[in-house]
């Protein structure tokens, strides 16, 4: 086997090529130019991507054991808690990195293109570098702290791009958004963190996880008078920052929004990498997750709620991204449902697959929008198909993959979570089914709704786009492939090695599942290989239901296309119900919003008028005898008085200092 | 013992301060460069202090001690250890930083301005470095005046309100810890703080009262809630410059004196009342954060942010009394460091924004937040560093502002839930407040022609915020020596407040 200290150095330099792209084109744009911006940040997670490719190889393909080492001492107090940076690199780790880095080389070719007019082109590379670095520090963490760390710092540099444009009123608005909604996760996160400490004394994975057995049954009291459990208490707190960064219902609000940022991070940050941070986490605590069945529960309703509530969202929305980005909620809904179900191996999986052919779709939302001149509305898109051959042949591959085409990457992730659900006799899961299953209706419906409108049909722009409508240049066109080819493929060549071939070896010690919740396990004895699979899921209720939803778009959108405005005015309520995205928004921006600007002026008049009334009133007539000698200070009378009196003071004391 | 170090830190700006003055207000230029040198040659001893510091024992160092008042048995004794030397370093470091960024802006008293600046230095670290309860309360009182003229003479519009508001809570806090000071002294026989730190058999009513007059001591300056109604006023309405000392240093003085003199004299008073205590700093953490939030003034919002991060630093103290009476000395310990931590980091953090908005307002001469907007556009530079220092203040991981957050947090939840739900829910109200300023300030389109015509910093001030950035993401990313220094000192400290004089 390789030297260890040899394989700490590719993981440091995994870490920091991406780092240092990011700095020179930050700190150093002005003197490398553009170009010069561009190739810094593109080198460093090429770096990445290709030494990812070799822990890869080493952990996955040649089982090279998994490395959990410090990297540097954060702090030690006295209390005797160390905090450490350091790497946990093992099969979850592996995967991830090679997820992160390969979608993130993708945009980062394709942004070349479609950045190149824009002023902050240095700044942006700048950024997704950087983004770049916080996750890979995110998901190679060997310790809560560090977890935090990137866990916050991917959150920050969503906020910055969000509002990339920062002289967009709206983009600004969503970037605070986005970063307060995953405040909130974040505040659950961190006490979850800090109860760890608390029952563990530390807050490195492997001790955490090694003594998880030892506190099932402990209890502790949140609220007087009544006992939790500690490992549920623990995991509902995690989870509520899965829910943030992760966008789960109630805390999707800000990724809709956050649309506002240039669309490569889009594809990047919200639909491939920062949100599915949350999934990952979750499967990184299996080992606490396993031991609590309430937690369990939660996080199976909270992912199926959100797989199917904003799907239906996702079918009234006009804008290209905003669909995207609804398809994007829903998916993420699929993944916790896996985790759910204790299918944390099909969460990951469904994790790797979205994040290719979401990262496709985005970008292809992207080339679009650039050929359309930065219009977004798909109202005035149409007949697309003959300007932007490979854009649309791409974005078709993505679209069927999203439903779960048979065959396609997505096929094979997303029945492997619908069967796992159905599998499963966690509380809430037939609830869970049901909403995954008509999930895929929805799915497929607001897919190709998109897609007849883009691609299909009558053109609806003006007469001057429509004149210069052409394919978008190699540099974005090229990615489209590269991500083409997994989503196509992925399913196919490693559903078995991931998830059925040997159950619960793939992931090695990474993820624990116990064997009373192995839903996989059970499925894996039906496997018999992906075409078998193929061939079983024609039969299955998922697959008709995703032709169906196709079949009702084609009606709806191509060939009667006047029922959807039929729809519309019978169905005004939902409707309604729907644009308004359930109330979800008005209600925070009233009661939060609203309700705390409200409070903060009232205790700052009460601040004010209530301490100084008591404290200072009460010492009025002391005020006025001072004021009256103070008003000197003007004419500088006290000042020398005072000075005289700091000089009075001083020569006594160095004069008995001397003496 | 070569050099009286400690002497050289508190009278080498004094001594300063008196040069500066004498040369009158003809030659400001000289007089900038002098005040600048003295502050540069003061800040060389403060890192040579850092530097040769011993960080395993918590004894005091660089210990100095001479008779000063016999007949009293008060002593000119001066000794550093854990807890105050960071603080020293701080008080150096934004001295010079003050004259560097200030400096050249005032125009009036120049001699006078930085002389009281120069003078208010070394009393602020003779107050950190005495180990004479009577020479401390000298010291802490000192101050006060250079910090009057600061706000008085070259303050605001309302300069006269707030410098009267200032010099009355602060005065009225600080006559009873003397007579707290005077009594201790009387009953143990000496003004040595180590001894009156050591005092056995303090019945609890001594000490409640005792406790009580202290805190409103050192409430007062920290400033905790409620008597934090001075500072939206004496912060808003000092020059630049007394607003960062203000909120960098000298608040730390009222928190330095909570660990040196309050918790190790009085702590069965303390544990008593430390309920009382750690609802006032939540109190601050939450309620001072939504006023926080409609500030219009960006001085007054980050006046009241102040106040809010403070709350942490007194909660991860106090907490520290609920915790030792449930048994758990680590977690007190945490949370004492924790409290340090955020004391000093809140110093550079609070420090660096008010620097930014001195940045601003010498532009604009303005510091409402609705005078602004897209300052991104013409200042990117700027703007940069500005959402840095801001992040920070929202306790991002990777800068100083989260450690301390963390340390503290991580800590009272072993007492309590809820008081871990309280402080964490600064995560969102900081966020909200800082990031809601940033948005009006700093992001958007330009907003007016005054904004349009805004030019980015130059390189004095590009340098002194840059400085200011490295060490809030140096201190955010490797917090460690930090820690190490004050480590030994603090355990000792939890040993004393552990320890029952009843």
């Amino acid at each position: 086997m390789d030297d260890p200290v040899n394989m700490q150095s590719i993981y440091l330099a995994i870490v920091l090529a991406p780092l240092i792209g990011s700095l020179i084109a930050g700190l150093f744009g002005w003197k490398v130019g553009r170009s010069g911006a561009h190739w810094a940040a593109n080198i460093g997670v090429a770096i990445a991507f290709l030494l990812s490719l070799v822990v890869f190889k080493q952990i996955i393909l040649d089982g090279a054991p998994s490395f959990d080492g410090v990297i540097y001492t954060w702090l030690v107090s006295g209390s005797g808690l160390h905090l450490d940076v350091g790497f946990r690199v093992d099969e979850l780790t592996a995967i991830m990195l090679v997820v992160v880095t390969f979608v993130s080389l993708m945009v980062h070719v394709y942004t070349i293109g479609y950045m190149h007019d824009d002023p902050g082109y240095n700044r942006f590379f700048c950024y997704t570098a950087l983004f770049t670095f916080a996750m890979l520090i995110l998901v190679m963490a060997n310790n809560f702290l560090q977890l935090f760390f990137g866990w916050e710092a991917v959150g920050l540099i969503s906020y910055l791009l969000i509002g990339f444009w920062f002289k967009r009123e709206s983009a600004n608005y969503a970037s605070l958004k986005a970063f307060l909604a995953n405040r909130v996760g974040d505040l659950g996160f961190l006490l979850g963190i800090a109860v760890i400490y608390k029952y563990f004394g530390s807050m490195d994975y492997s001790t955490v996880f090694k003594s998880a057995h030892a506190i099932v049954g402990q209890t502790l009291s949140v609220w007087p008078g009544t006992e939790w459990s500690v490992i549920t208490v623990t995991c509902i707190l995690l989870f509520i920052g899965a829910m943030g960064k992760s966008a789960q219902v109630p805390l999707h609000v800000w990724l809709p929004e956050s649309m506002e940022g240039p669309t490569p991070i889009s594809a990047l940050i919200h639909a491939a990498t920062m949100v599915t941070a949350g999934i990952f986490m979750v499967a990184r605590m299996s080992p606490l997750f396993e031991f609590s069945e309430t937690a369990l529960s939660v996080v199976l309703l909270v992912g199926a709620t959100t797989a199917f509530f904003m799907g239906l969202l996702g079918l009234v929305q006009n804008d290209i991204k905003r669909v995207v980005a609804y398809s994007t909620l829903s998916q993420l809904g699929y993944m916790t449902v896996a985790l759910g179900v204790s299918a944390y191996a099909a969460g990951i999986f469904h994790l790797m697959t979205h994040a290719f052919f979401k990262a496709l779709l985005f970008l292809g939302a992207g080339s679009v929008i650039v050929a359309m001149h930065h219009e977004q509305d798909m109202r005035h898109m149409g007949g697309l198909r003959k300007y932007m051959p490979i854009t649309y042949w791409t974005v078709l591959l993505g679209s069927l993959a999203l439903i779960g085409f048979p065959g396609s990457a997505g096929f094979f992730s997303k029945d492997a979570i619908i069967s796992a659900v159905e599998a499963s006799n966690i509380p809430g899961a037939s609830i869970a089914y049901v909403a995954v299953l008509l999930g895929v209706f929805v799915t497929a419906l607001y897919t190709f709704r998109m897609f007849f409108l883009v691609f299909h049909g009558e053109g609806r722009m003006d007469q001057h786009t429509r004149d210069h409508l052409h394919e978008s240049p190699w540099v974005m066109t090229l990615p489209l492939i590269a991500l083409a080819i997994p989503s196509l493929v992925a399913g196919l060549m490693w559903a078995g090695p991931v998830l059925f071939d040997h159950p619960g070896v793939f992931f090695g010690h990474a993820i624990v599942v116990l064997p009373d919740h192995d839903v996989l396990r059970e499925m894996a004895h039906h496997w018999q290989g992906p075409l078998s699979f193929m061939v079983h899921g024609l039969m299955d209720p998922a697959f008709w239901l995703a032709m169906a939803g196709l079949a009702v778009a084609y009606v709806c959108y191509m060939v009667r296309t006047d029922l959807p405005d039929l729809a519309i005015a019978k169905l005004g309520v939902v409707y309604t119900v729907l644009v308004e995205k359930y109330g979800f928004d008005r209600f925070n921006e009233f009661f939060f919003v609203g309700g705390g600007t409200l409070l903060g002026r009232f205790l700052w008049q009460k601040d004010v008028a209530l301490i100084d009334g008591v404290v200072v009133n009460g010492t009025a007539n002391a005020v006025a005898w001072i004021s009256s000698v103070v008003r000197y200070v003007q004419s500088g009378f006290l000042y020398h008085y005072a000075f005289a009196m700091i000089l009075g003071l001083l020569c006594l004391l160095g004069w008995f200092v001397v003496a | 013992m070569s050099l009286p170090l400690l002497s050289l830190l508190v009278w080498v700006p004094i001594v300063g301060a008196i040069g500066v003055l004498s040369l009158g207000e003809h030659r400001a230029p000289l007089v900038r460069q002098i005040a600048l040198g003295v502050a540069g040659v003061t800040f060389v001893l403060g890192l040579s202090l850092f530097i040769e510091f011993d960080r395993t024992t918590y004894a005091m160092q660089f210990v100095e001690d001479s008779s000063w008042i016999p007949t009293f048995g008060i002593r000119y004794s001066l000794g550093v250890d854990g807890i105050s030397a960071p603080l020293i370093l701080l008080t150096t470091f934004f001295t010079m930083l003050v004259i560097v960024m200030t400096g050249g802006v005032i125009q009036r008293r120049v001699s006078q301005y930085m002389a009281a600046f120069l003078a208010m230095e070394g009393l602020m670290i003779g107050a950190f470095a005495a180990t004479d309860a009577i020479l401390f309360y000298i010291f802490w009182e000192a101050m006060l005046i250079p910090m009057f003229l600061i706000i008085g003479v070259w303050g605001g519009e309302r300069r006269i309100y707030a410098t009267i508001k200032f010099f009355l809570y602060t005065f009225l806090g600080s006559v009873f810890m003397l007579i707290a000071l005077i009594y201790l002294g009387h009953l143990t026989g000496s003004f040595n703080i180590a001894k009156l730190q050591a005092t056995e058999h303090l019945g609890m009513t001594a000490q409640t009262l005792i406790f009580t007059a202290f805190i409103l001591a050192f409430a007062v300056k920290i400033p905790m809630w409620p008597v934090h109604t001075w500072l939206p006023e004496a912060y808003g309405e000092a020059p630049i410059g007394g607003s960062v000392m203000l909120a960098a240093v000298m608040g730390k003085v009222g928190m330095y004196g909570v660990m040196r003199i309050l918790l190790p004299i009085v702590p069965d008073g303390c544990q008593r009342l430390s309920g009382w205590m750690i609802v006032l700093s939540l109190i601050a953490v939450v309620y001072i954060g939504l006023i926080a939030m409609v500030q219009r003034d960006m001085k007054r919002l980050i006046a009241y942010s102040s106040v809010s991060h403070m709350g942490i630093a007194t909660l991860g103290a106090f907490a520290a009394f609920a915790l030792l009476a449930n048994g758990d000395r680590n977690a007190a310990v945490l949370g004492m460091e924790g409290a340090l931590v955020q004391t000093v980091s809140h110093g550079f953090v609070t420090g660096a924004l008010f620097l930014c908005v001195g940045v601003l307002y010498n532009r604009i001469r303005s510091t409402l937040v609705a005078d602004y907007g897209g300052v991104a556009n013409t200042m990117p530079v700027f703007a940069t560093l500005m959402v840095l220092f801001a992040m920070a203040n929202t306790g991002l991981p990777g800068t100083s502002g989260f450690v301390g957050e963390f340390m503290v947090i991580l800590s009272v939840l072993q007492a309590s839930f809820w008081y871990a739900f309280w402080a964490a829910s600064t995560l969102i109200v900081s966020a909200a407040y800082t990031l809601w300023m940033i948005k009006r300030v700093v992001f958007g389109a330009v907003d007016n022609k005054a904004v349009a015509a805004l030019a980015d910093i130059d390189p004095r001030e590009f340098i002194a915020l840059g400085v200011l950035a490295l060490i809030v993401l140096i201190l955010g990313l490797w917090p460690a020596p930090l820690v190490d220094m004050m480590r030994e000192s603090i355990s000792h400290l939890v040993d004393q407040i552990g320890h029952s004089k009843l």
